[in-house]
């Protein structure tokens, strides 16, 4: 049977209002269903599901009537329990953890699950006034009416205390210190008062709060300890087996070669292996075969930089080199992205490229690309 | 007449009670217990000992075979044990005799049988989702079974019963060693009851209890254990620790948390609570604030987790998990601070001195005899000759012992001269024994137990030239067994330190080892691993480290360079050479560096011919052009003519630059460097000077002569005159002076 091949595009149309891109409650929101239907154990007042069917949906699992729950969060199953027990006791979550290990991702997920709305956000920036995290007011009606219930323009905070939900705080330490200490009322005397009409927003059992904070990066508020008391933490690591990066780093690769046109190829996964393999000696501190001890970067070399060194590399070859990504194209962005801090970071690097680089056969190539930069620079 | 088979799971705190328990309501006559018959007769020593504490057999003509059975008081044996010397009944280990384990190789049949065999209970447990073994026996054994402990045996047995047969449908059989431990047992069961007990209780490894209860016919277990090759065996206790108790030994797997069992075992209500804030108090102690209500916290988070994973009670899993989340603030670290003292915990156990002796005592004994040195509390001087063989044992033996905490001589200076010569001050102290005894712990022979301290220190030692100084320590006492453990922790602080000082003083004591020392290859190639590494990092480190450094810290800086380019003498490649001079040339690069190790640099660069003559006279005018800094330049020169004025009097230009720097310095500055160029020149030999002083004499006269020294331009009328002077002064005739 040789039948003319339909495009793929023909077959499915994507929706003409097609969102970039859905809340998880909506993406998953059949799972969310079937997981409801089948939960019949004791629920928190006012979630959705059980902390064990929240566990479930974030880990992944086959559930009785065979619906297959696709794992959200692929990392250690102790840290979903941990965190999804603090939100059965009322605690405030906090995930910390350096830049790219699927915070933002985790908490949207756990929103979802336990209040079926991952939208109550406030985004922390050093902009973010109090207002965001209290309330504010429409001033037309204030100066037209003075303050009144109507005038009052509630924060996602307020809102979900109002309704008993999960509120979620993106990057709370790049907030100022002062807005930050906003919460303190709100985590320990589960109160909003309302000063300017006498009254107060007293939360809903249900709700509770998720933030999350990057421990890495600087330039970050850090949370004064009244804050920190009351949240209970959990830290989120970096990818924990080699392979489950290489896969999370080439998937992103290629999509961001797609996104950006790029007319080099995907490269080898070779290639991927190696520069993964570079980031995690460096970051641990040791090299892979556990022989030759290292000295530690300042910089975070998350996954997210593993990919940024690899599509920079791929930019590189399509516009510089033959289209096929090279040592000499990993190199440049290998060292920018190690070297963070000259003095500490150059010995690190030099002795990891000594000591290690140079050592293995096959890796000659990228030795000698980098050893070519450091010359030219010093 | 009753046989009642007890059975637990070894160290289990929760067997413990059981068994404390069953014991009251049988009161046996007689009490069995799982381990080695050698042990009979230190049974009565029990009342005496503080656990942790391990019964030791150990083969006698081979120190080194041994085999361990340690109890904490948590240990259900040792409950047990306790129970027989109060209530004043006998007490009798009826497993395998140790004489035959220590005869034949121990083979061990594959991990996961192991584990099930090993520990049913616990693989119990892990099947039903606990992966704390305690916490669900308290909460489905305990709970469910409430108080009637001998109840609570016999569900045991019937479990061991299905699993053992489950097994058996599995594929399962008993392996050759467990049907000859299961004979021995059911043997001094029958041996129990004909010698005339009425009330029999059995305590043993849960997995036993099936094979225990139904007695075959005597006849079958003599033909199991007729013909078993054994080893002549002495057995005694031995103090042990806490973190001991969690290595495999003995009864197979160790105990992960020792300290979680004592708390379990010790703690008489709400466990979660106590546990929590004992924590809480470890981190105040560590500095880390922690709230009464933080701790509240903890346990509720401990609750819930435990809830989440459908476990009636927190166990260890979940209070770790909280006490992380709510007291560390997510951080792992303080965490880390507390696990050594709180879920391993530090426990050292105690035997009195009337115990019969340990192999390491022996050991020791053995060789005072062998070396004829002998132990006595008055001083005595001894100097030892490291060519013979027996001095050189007696070295060995005495800084083996000094290792293991038993100072018994002090090394003191040699009277004669060479370097094979060694003092020692001898003086023996009572204590020193109990010293020994404690050691025990470490190994059976002397050496043996060195090198376990040796690797004990290695892994604990903090500051890299902690470790430079036991490279040092094992090559006296001549350990080359201990040398891996050694390599291995320096390599490992050599990467974390950023002090490339540090990294240049430990090559030295490494490059004489490999040079030097008696030293096997495998050891010689992990030296040469991390002189190899070690050279990397100072190559990558050297230049700048060596920036912004005060008078001081040049002058500890040029004596690590010293001490390296010694190190890079006797060891280094040619590949390390030149990655060294390399170092050394960006040294002498960097405006920032002081002035001492430059001009250091500058020499040991020219004295290994890396740079011109020309080069390092452009170097040398360059340090000195610098007006304003006359301290840098006398520093510089400080380090440029170390130790060797020569150069200056071969090489005529430098010479000339000198000079006409130090002619060039106006007053004041000339009286700064006067003291400090003193210092430079008082180093060098007596002749050097010499010939300085006369060439400054011949250059100031306004000429100079061709080779330094040697014409001088006397003036004969004028030394005629002083003659008849220096004749009176002398006392000779001044007329034979006058007509020579």
């Amino acid at each position: 049977m040789s039948a003319p091949v339909q495009p793929e595009a023909a077959d499915a149309p994507p929706p003409a209002a097609a969102v970039l891109r859905p809340h998880a409650e909506q993406e998953y929101a059949a799972e969310l269903d079937a997981l409801q239907a089948e939960d019949d154990r004791a629920r928190p007042p006012s979630w959705n599901l059980s902390p064990w069917a929240v566990v479930t949906y974030a880990l992944g699992g086959t559930l009785r009537d065979g619906t297959t729950i696709t794992p959200k969060y692929i990392g250690a199953r102790r840290l979903v329990e941990v965190a999804v027990a603090t939100l059965a006791t009322d605690r405030a979550l906090l995930l910390l953890g350096p830049p790219g290990t699927a915070k933002t991702w985790l908490s949207e997920h756990l929103a979802a699950a336990i209040s079926g709305d991952s939208t109550l956000l406030v985004q922390g920036t050093a902009g973010t006034a109090e207002d965001a995290v209290r309330y504010g007011w429409n001033y037309a009606r204030l100066i037209a009416e003075g303050p009144s219930p109507a005038a009052l323009v509630p924060s996602p905070v307020m809102t979900a205390m109002r309704d008993g939900k999960v509120v979620r705080i993106e990057e709370l330490t790049r907030m100022p210190a002062e807005v930050q200490d906003a919460l303190i009322t709100v985590l320990s005397e589960k109160t909003l008062p309302v000063a300017e009409l006498g009254t107060e927003i007293q939360a809903v059992a249900g709700f509770t709060l998720i933030a999350t904070a990057n421990d890495r990066d600087r330039g970050v508020n850090e949370m004064s300890s009244a804050l920190k008391r009351r949240f209970n933490t959990v830290v989120l690591p970096l990818p924990e087996t080699s392979e489950a990066e290489v896969e999370i780093v080439s998937r992103r690769v290629a999509e961001l070669g797609r996104a950006l046109q790029l007319p080099a190829e995907p490269p080898a996964l070779a290639e991927v292996r190696r520069v993964v393999q570079v980031f995690r000696e460096l970051r641990s501190g040791v090299t892979s075969d556990g022989r030759t001890t290292l000295k530690v970067p300042t910089g975070t070399l998350s996954t997210a930089e593993a990919i940024s060194v690899l599509t920079n590399g791929m930019a590189l070859a399509a516009h510089f080199g033959d289209g096929q990504l090279r040592a000499p194209d990993v190199a440049a962005g290998l060292v920018g992205t190690v070297i963070k801090d000259p003095e500490h970071d150059g010995v690190a690097w030099n002795e990891y490229l000594e000591a290690v680089v140079r050592e293995r056969e096959d890796w000659r190539d990228l030795y000698r690309a980098c050893r070519d930069l450091s010359v030219a620079a010093g | 007449m009753t046989t009642t088979v007890l059975g637990i799971r070894h160290h289990g705190p929760g067997s413990a009670r059981a068994v404390r328990a069953a014991l009251a309501v049988l009161d046996p006559d007689v009490i069995l217990i799982e381990g080695p018959p050698e042990a009979d007769d230190l049974v009565r020593h029990v009342t005496a000992l503080t656990p942790p504490v391990a019964v030791l057999a150990h083969a006698v003509d081979e120190p080194g075979r041994v085999a361990f059975w340690p109890y904490a008081d948590f240990s259900p044996e040792w409950q047990a044990l306790t129970y027989a010397a109060t209530a004043g009944r006998p007490a009798h280990f009826i497993d395998l005799p140790a004489a035959v384990t220590l005869a034949g190789g121990d083979e061990r049949p594959p991990a996961k049988e192991q584990a099930l065999v090993a520990d049913p209970l616990g693989w119990l447990s892990q099947a039903a989702g606990h992966d704390d073994p305690e916490r669900w026996w308290e909460d489905v054994v305990e709970h469910r079974l409430g108080g009637e402990p001998l109840e609570l045996f016999a569900a045991i047995g019937e479990a061991m019963t299905e699993l053992r047969s489950a097994a058996a449908a599995d594929g399962w059989v008993l392996d050759e060693r467990d049907r000859q431990r299961e004979a021995a047992m059911r043997r001094g069961i029958r041996a129990a009851i004909k010698a005339g007990h009425l009330r029999i209780a059995v305590v043993c490894g849960a997995w036993h209890v099936p094979a225990l209860t139904e007695l075959p016919s005597a006849k079958a277990d003599a033909d199991v254990l007729r013909g078993l090759a054994t080893a002549r065996t002495r057995a005694t206790w031995v103090p042990w620790t806490s973190e001991r108790l969690t290595l495999a030994s003995g009864y197979g797997a160790g105990v992960a948390a020792p300290g979680w069992y004592a708390h379990l075992w010790r703690a008489p209500d709400r466990v979660a609570e106590r546990w929590v804030v004992r924590a809480a108090g470890l981190l105040r102690s560590a500095d880390v604030s922690v709230s009464t209500a933080a701790a509240l916290e903890a346990v509720r988070l401990a609750e819930a987790t435990a809830a989440v994973r459908g476990r009636s009670l927190p166990g260890l899993s979940e209070l770790t998990d909280a006490v992380q989340a709510v007291l560390c603030f997510g951080d792992a670290t303080p965490l880390r601070l507390i696990t050594g003292k709180l879920t391993v915990g530090e426990e050292l156990g105690e035997v009195p001195a009337d115990v019969p002796i340990v192999p390491l005592q022996a050991d020791f004994e053995a060789l005072c005899r062998r070396l004829r040195l002998r132990p006595s509390a008055a001083d005595k001087d001894i100097e030892l000759d490291l060519r013979g063989e027996t001095d050189r044992g007696r070295s060995a033996l005495l800084h083996r012992l000094r290792l293991l905490g038993v100072p018994w001589g002090t090394v003191v200076a040699a009277r004669g001269e060479g370097t094979f010569k060694e003092g020692w001050h001898l003086r023996w102290e009572p204590e020193f024994i109990v010293a020994l005894i404690e050691r025990a712990r470490y190994g059976t022979t002397v050496q043996a137990a060195a090198t376990s301290v040796v690797a004990e220190r290695a892994a604990r030692a903090e500051q890299l030239p902690d470790i430079t100084r036991l490279v040092e320590a094992v090559v006296l006492a001549d350990l080359a067994d201990a040398l891996p453990a050694v390599t291995t922790a320096l390599e490992q602080r050599s990467a974390r330190t950023g002090d490339v000082q540090q990294l240049m003083l430990a090559l030295l004591p490494l490059a004489r080892v490999l040079r030097y020392g008696d030293v096997r290859q495998t050891s010689a190639d992990m030296v040469r691993g991390v002189v190899d590494s070690l050279l990397i990092r100072v190559c990558a480190g050297l230049p700048a480290s060596s920036a912004s450094l005060d008078d001081d810290a040049a002058a500890d800086m040029l004596g690590a360079i010293e001490s390296a380019e010694n190190a890079i003498a006797i060891v280094g490649t040619p590949d390390q050479r030149v990655a060294w001079r390399a170092a050394q040339h960006a040294v002498c690069d960097r405006a920032s560096a002081p002035g001492l190790v430059t001009g250091r640099c500058v020499r040991l660069l020219l004295d290994a011919a890396v740079l011109e003559p020309e080069e390092a006279q452009r170097r040398l005018a360059r340090a000195l052009s610098a007006r304003d800094e006359t301290a840098y330049a006398v520093r510089w020169l400080e380090g440029f003519l170390r130790g060797s004025g020569l150069l200056l009097l071969r090489d005529q230009v430098l010479w000339q630059l000198l000079d006409d720097w130090l002619c060039g310095l106006h007053g004041e500055a000339f009286e700064e460097v006067l003291p400090l160029l003193r210092r430079s020149f008082a180093e060098f030999a007596w002749p050097e000077r010499r010939q300085m002083g006369e060439l400054v004499r011949a250059s100031r006269r306004g000429f100079r002569s061709s080779s330094a020294g040697a014409a001088v331009d006397w003036d004969l009328d004028r030394v005629r005159q002083i003659l008849p002077v220096l004749a009176a002064a002398l006392g000779g005739s001044g007329a034979e002076v006058a007509g020579g």
